[in-house]
């Protein structure tokens, strides 16, 4: 044996570096930006294997020269066009003023999706509005664009007593049943099975919404999205699997996901589904690409997996920065551009839009956003006394209270009478008394 | 207390039939398919064959292959569709082959079925009852003799049930079906077919010869956390659930002590009236479990039988475990808690 391994050359591992890192310049030549409308539209009948050209390629609609391009121009017309700019424009002014709150002590953490507008904003609306979506946490696109109230938002955000998640959730964890968005987790990929079984039910009842799941590219590597995959492959499941590739998971680049290898729509072949590769900043692509995936699985041709290759402009979260570990170039020099800033240049070069009334309904979300933040702050922002009862955080644990939560209740009534002696009124454990 | 006082048996329930283990939870499931179209019985096996120790035998060609399928060997899939099909409107029943798989699905388990209520406020629940085999005693080695119930007892939002016997183990089931939280429901793989006594020389006696055979047809439900009175006495109290039920019996009965036994039933939510009713009475308590010793649930009853009646307590609390390694294959018998250290542990408490 020892003779043998001493003739064997010595094994090297090799792990993973991104091309720049802090003050490096940035090299993105390696990253190919096909021609606008040069990718073929197959059919939504299509069989994985005949269409694998385009899990490696980069669907794109929206050329330099801000007109839309071929067969993959989802052809919307300029109302709808102009509904999704401001969709994506309010997506920005939210973000801008909840990142401000986070840095104002209003909230413990907030998560901006710059940059990522175009793949929650255009891609939902290429659903249906029952269609189940089971969102990561970097979708708030979908919430905006269903018309959730911006004030559930808000007080979600600031965990306050208008929360009607009872101040439970990390901020941006958010859940709406009404707009058919599913509850957010936070354990990452944990959501990509879980649309696979309610799009499996919903086969099963001969239902016919479908279910959509989005996940970043870097949670891929979970075992939860694999098995997401082979089940959604093994029943022909009606769902979409929306892989957001934003370069960036916190500080560690895509080639911890394996991007130095393939691409993440080539996840799809190995399990015969369907793979798109999608410019992500090109909200036409973006929607065009969805309303493909939607269809197949509407039509009982199975589930998508679409990759939206973008760039996560901003920090992981409140609680990140980024100069710690990429080049600041990197977000200036992003050969993909901006989504919001293409599509409002496409909306003016097709002379449905001007810059006038851009700058007029940015300010229109900045006010709307700021006078709403003002009516949620009426409800309290996080750690100044506004929330729920005490007693809710033993609720809905189980359906019903069982002995020893009852019990722990009632200690956590104690202990506050102890601790809180004169701000508080004294609340029965049981029957959770306001505040 | 007998086997049927707690019970709620429906008009359709009749007639004395006895059953095994395995024909009363096909029976549970089989009733609860035709009473509600939005169960689903899933899971590695269990279609077409009907399941590696035939629980779910003959279900798919009576209900259809969209209500009762195989899947994927991936437990981990199998828990996040179920979760999925739970917030769609279903009521998932998967099948995890062997309690000693069921590791790959425990993130889906933990932090989403079991979360799923408290984190939407009520938007979203996953009424799924997850059935898997578990505990030794068939010469499983390692990897198919676990009983890991203290893992899920520790996690808020899940309910953790184990019958012990045919009856129960349909009641039960139906009651954990119906629930709307999720539910963990460990069969004891080792009394399927027969009230195992632990004195693995011996004959195995099969279900039809005990009381507990005696399973109604229909629908009938046993409520989660209560406690059953397997026999009253007055020397000291054991709690046990599961094959140790069975295998304590036989010892006290072999010893000629009067003891209280209970079986639990249901680790959480726990019958702690019934518990402290029992030990108040006797004085003494014994906990005995197959699982591993430290941190089992058999800590958790000890100390809660601690807390609650230690004035009334005239000997330390005494535990009985399987001991703190894996499930040896060879050394299956040596392994298990068995008579000798039942009755050891009983001889300790009573001589205190």
């Amino acid at each position: 044996m020892a003779d043998a391994a001493s003739n064997r050359p010595p094994l090297a591992l090799h792990v993973p570096e991104p091309k720049s890192r802090p003050g490096d310049p940035v090299d993105f030549t390696e990253i190919n930006v096909p021609e606008a409308g040069a990718q073929a539209r197959p059919d939504e009948a299509t069989k994985p294997d005949e269409m694998k050209d385009l899990a490696y390629d980069l669907v794109r609609v929206l050329g330099d020269d801000n007109k839309a391009h071929g067969p993959w121009d989802p052809k919307l017309d300029p109302e709808t066009l102009r509904t999704m700019l401001g969709h994506m424009a309010m997506v920005r002014a939210f973000d801008e003023r909840m990142f401000r709150g986070q840095r104002q002590g209003k909230t413990s953490f907030y998560m901006k999706c710059t940059g990522e507008e175009a793949t929650s904003v255009a891609s939902s609306m290429a659903l249906a509005s029952d269609d189940m979506v089971f969102p990561s946490y970097r979708q708030q696109g979908i919430l905006i664009a269903r018309g959730y109230p911006l004030i559930e938002m808000i007080n979600q955000i600031y965990s306050n007593a208008g929360d009607k998640l009872k101040g439970r959730q990390l901020p941006i964890m958010y859940s709406s049943r009404e707009h058919s968005f599913f509850s957010i987790s936070g354990n990452l990929a944990t959501q990509t099975p879980q649309a696979v079984g309610w799009a499996m039910a919903s086969a099963i009842k001969g239902d016919s919404r479908i279910a959509a799941t989005w996940v970043g590219e870097g949670s891929t590597a979970e075992g939860d999205f694999h098995s997401a995959c082979t089940f959604a492959s093994v029943y022909n499941a009606p769902v979409i699997l929306n892989v957001i590739n934003n370069q960036w998971a916190i500080s560690s680049f895509s080639g911890f996901a394996g991007a130095e290898r393939t691409t993440f729509a080539a996840r799809a072949l190995g399990y015969g589904i369907a793979g798109l590769r999608v410019d992500g900043n090109d909200a036409l692509a973006c929607f065009a690409a969805q309303q493909w995936a939607a269809n197949r699985a509407r039509a009982n041709q199975g589930p998508t997996l679409i990759e939206y290759f973008t760039y996560r402009a901003e920090g992981h979260s409140t609680s990140d920065d980024p100069s710690g570990y990429r080049s600041a170039q990197e977000r200036e020099e992003w050969p993909l551009g901006d989504p919001v800033m293409r599509l409002k240049n496409h909306l003016i070069a097709i002379g449905e839009w001007d810059e006038e009334r851009q700058q007029a309904m940015d300010l229109a979300c900045a006010e709307e956003v700021k006078k709403t933040t003002k009516e949620a702050e009426k409800n309290g922002i996080l750690g100044h006394g506004l929330h729920h009862p005490f007693h809710t955080m033993f609720e809905d644990v189980f359906e019903e209270l069982p002995w020893h939560l009852q019990e722990q209740a009632e200690q956590a009534t104690r202990e506050r009478e102890i601790k809180w002696p004169d701000k508080h009124p004294k609340d029965t454990a049981g029957k959770g008394a306001g505040q | 207390m007998s086997a049927q006082a707690d019970t709620q048996v429906s008009s359709e329930a009749t007639a004395e039939r006895r059953i095994n283990m395995i024909e009363a939870i096909n029976e549970a499931l089989d009733t609860m398919l035709a009473r509600d179209p939005d169960v689903i019985v899933m899971g590695e096996d269990v279609g077409y064959f009907g399941g590696v120790f035939r629980c779910t035998a003959g279900l798919q060609e009576k209900h259809g292959k969209t209500r009762v399928f195989d899947t994927p060997i991936s437990e981990c899939g199998i828990i996040g569709v179920a979760v999925g099909m739970g917030a769609y409107g279903l009521r998932p029943v998967p099948e995890i082959q062997f309690a000693d798989y069921i590791y790959p699905g425990i993130d889906q388990l933990i932090s989403e079925a079991a979360r799923l209520r408290y984190r939407s406020a009520t938007e979203y629940i996953a009424p799924m009852t997850v059935r898997s085999p578990f505990g030794g005693g068939i010469f499983g080695g390692q990897t198919h003799s676990q009983s890991p119930e203290s893992m899920f007892t520790h996690v808020s939002g899940l309910k953790t049930v184990i019958p012990a016997t045919p009856y129960d183990a349909k009641g039960l089931l139906i009651s954990a079906i119906e629930d709307n939280d999720p539910v963990i429901f460990f069969e004891p793989k080792r009394i399927y077919n027969g009230p195992f006594t632990g004195f693995y020389d011996k004959p195995v006696e099969p279900w039809k010869k005990h009381d507990a055979s005696v399973v109604p047809e229909g629908y009938y439900k046993i409520p989660l956390g209560k406690a059953r009175q397997v026999q009253e006495g007055e020397a000291l109290t054991v709690l046990a659930y599961g094959t140790m039920v069975h295998v304590a019996e036989a010892v006290a009965k072999e010893k000629g002590v009067d003891a209280d036994i209970l079986d639990l039933r249901t680790l959480v939510p726990l019958d702690i009236e019934a518990i402290e009713a029992s030990v108040k009475k006797t004085g003494r308590c014994l906990i005995v479990h197959e699982a591993t010793r430290t941190s089992g649930f058999d800590a958790e009853l000890s100390a809660l039988v601690t807390e609650r009646c230690f004035y009334h307590l005239e000997a330390p609390v005494e535990r009985v475990t399987g001991f703190d390694t894996p499930y040896p294959h060879s050394l299956e018998w040596a392994y298990f808690p068995g008579p000798v250290r039942i009755g050891e542990a009983m001889d300790k408490i009573l001589k205190d």
